[in-house]
């Protein structure tokens, strides 16, 4: 067996916090563009035979909606997509994202591309996990510059869910929506609580040791490199030739 | 319905409309982009639908947009739209920002002719704070409490452009399941469609191909551009050009790199005809 890529590692972290028990079921995941470590965790979770459905959203081939992109928000105003994942190019301590831009809005410091659907969707999915692979303190950030979609809502306002976790390149962040704040659940293999802390600009929590993120194990790692790449390849071509070395047969 | 030119169909968009475009997901006519750029057209207010990609990347670059109302603008893989990113920052365009399902619900509201729609989400977010038309009111049904919630009101574009597969003798249009635009073309006074070919009979009158199509009402203009989606994707037809907006991209980093683009593949007809 090769060395684990972190790639690999990541994915099969967003693959437990899709399973964990103590979360809302996820029977019907969305995920969005420009996301292939959350679609090889949503691959993982249906290769080791869970019943889920995945939308993918920019398949190039049988995409999952007949009636244009408005049928991914329709069908998540109704509470029929239990999963989605979002990121943010800042993220802070109380979960608001930050889509946008940094400095005066809409983004007059650097530009975003934009909020995409993250204003309703982290709202109206039950649960939300996070992920942003760059873990550095212009990307977490103590509060963000503006807020595309908020992390918790005041008592009254209608919402379905929030953030579960928070997956980066150095560890895996726990969100407490009573509080708003993040707990630090596992460190990758290489950093300590004091290196994510350095990497981290907003405060969290710490409770008694932290565990480093499991390792795959080889069945995870063969499902990986073998029928979850089959299925990735044409839509992620770049990262199935970087992170499993394979490339599309011309 | 005959079909026109090219040029014809861009001759008919004044200076200061609003056009709506879809995607580089969905049919996006960059064919009619590249003619309203030749014809010069100045001040559009451009609508995403519910995003903005290529077309409206180059359509900014030329010096032909007021504002971008939208929920994103971006290139794709080839990364942040520029020409777009450019004109933000000397504040020649208005960036008016949205969330992708608030641009469908205006224009769903505009498509079934009531002044507003409510949509859910929102509250607390600075997109909302940045939105003085989008109001939040009580839920009037409640039965407890207040449980507030945003009216958006209903989006009518003078314009939608965008690049359908085929068109029949009656002027019906086919685009498959992309349906929003079909939204966008009933929310529309006018849409204007390039298509790769004209093709006999009527799709309406053909169960497998009716539910894919727009009906002629809903058309003001077909012209037949082959390849009018390129560099995006058609359906099954093509695929993305990924080498052409990468090329882009690099080039139209500066003004006058986008200039040198412009003028190659934009101005030069003849090059493009011999392609």
């Amino acid at each position: 067996m090769t060395e684990i890529k972190l790639e690999e590692r990541i994915a099969v972290a967003l693959a437990k916090l899709i399973l964990d028990p103590s979360a809302p079921p996820a029977r019907h995941i969305a995920v969005g563009a420009a996301s292939p470590m959350p679609a090889a965790a949503c691959w993982l979770v249906k290769k080791q035979g869970h019943p889920v459905r995945l939308s993918l959203l920019h398949k190039r081939s049988g995409n999952p909606f007949t009636e244009g992109t408005r049928e991914l928000f329709d069908l998540t105003g109704q509470g029929r997509i239990d999963l989605f994942f979002l990121g943010g190019g800042q993220i802070d301590g109380s979960a608001n994202l930050n889509l946008v831009g940094t400095g005066e809005w809409p983004g007059m410091g650097v530009r975003f591309p934009g909020s995409f659907g993250s204003a309703f969707m982290y709202f109206m999915t039950p649960r939300t996990i996070l992920f942003r692979e760059e873990h550095t303190p212009r990307v977490f950030v103590e509060k963000v510059d503006n807020i595309s979609a908020p992390g918790v809502s005041p008592p009254g306002v209608f919402r379905r869910g929030t953030a579960q976790a928070l997956v980066t390149g150095r560890c895996v962040f726990r969100f407490h929506p009573d509080r708003a704040r993040f707990s630090l659940e596992s460190v990758h293999p290489g950093e300590t609580v004091e290196s994510v802390r350095d990497a981290t600009g907003f405060a969290f929590d710490v409770n008694g040791d932290v565990p480093f993120t499991p390792d795959p194990t080889a069945e995870e790692l063969a499902l990986l490199r073998g029928p979850i790449c089959d299925e990735m390849l044409e839509t992620y071509p770049e990262f199935c030739a970087r992170v499993f070395g394979r490339k599309q047969a011309a | 319905m005959t079909s026109q030119s090219l040029e014809a169909l861009a001759a008919e968009v004044p200076d200061g409309a609003s056009l709506a475009l879809p995607p580089d997901n969905s049919l996006p006519s960059v064919a009619l982009a590249k003619a309203l750029i030749r014809r010069g057209v100045r001040n559009l207010n451009l609508i995403g639908v519910p995003v903005s990609g290529f077309a409206t990347d180059i359509l900014i670059g030329a010096g032909c947009v007021a504002s971008v109302q939208t929920s994103a603008v971006s290139l794709g893989e080839a990364g942040f739209a520029p020409r777009f990113s450019a004109a933000l920052r000397a504040g020649s365009i208005k960036v008016i920002d949205a969330t992708c399902p608030a641009i469908h619900t205006m224009l769903q509201a505009a498509e079934k002719g009531v002044p507003f729609m409510p949509l859910r989400g929102l509250i607390g977010s600075d997109i909302l704070a940045h939105r003085p038309d989008w109001k939040v009111v009580p839920n009037p049904f409640a039965t407890a409490g207040e449980d507030p919630i945003v009216l958006l009101p209903a989006l009518n574009p003078d314009f939608v452009f965008f690049h359908a597969l085929m068109a029949d003798e009656e002027g019906n249009v086919w685009v498959g399941r992309r349906r929003e635009c079909a939204t966008i073309a009933h929310a529309s006074k006018r849409a204007l469609v390039t298509v790769e070919r004209v093709v006999p009979g009527n799709f309406l009158e053909d169960e497998r191909l009716a539910s894919g199509a727009i009906n002629a009402t809903y058309i003001g203009g077909i012209a037949i551009a082959e390849r009018g989606a390129h560099p995006v994707a058609l359906l099954d037809e093509y695929g993305f050009d990924g080498a052409y907006v990468g090329e882009y991209a690099r080039m139209a980093r500066s003004e006058e790199g986008f200039a040198a683009w412009c003028a190659r593949e934009v101005f030069d007809q003849k090059a493009q005809a011999a392609e």
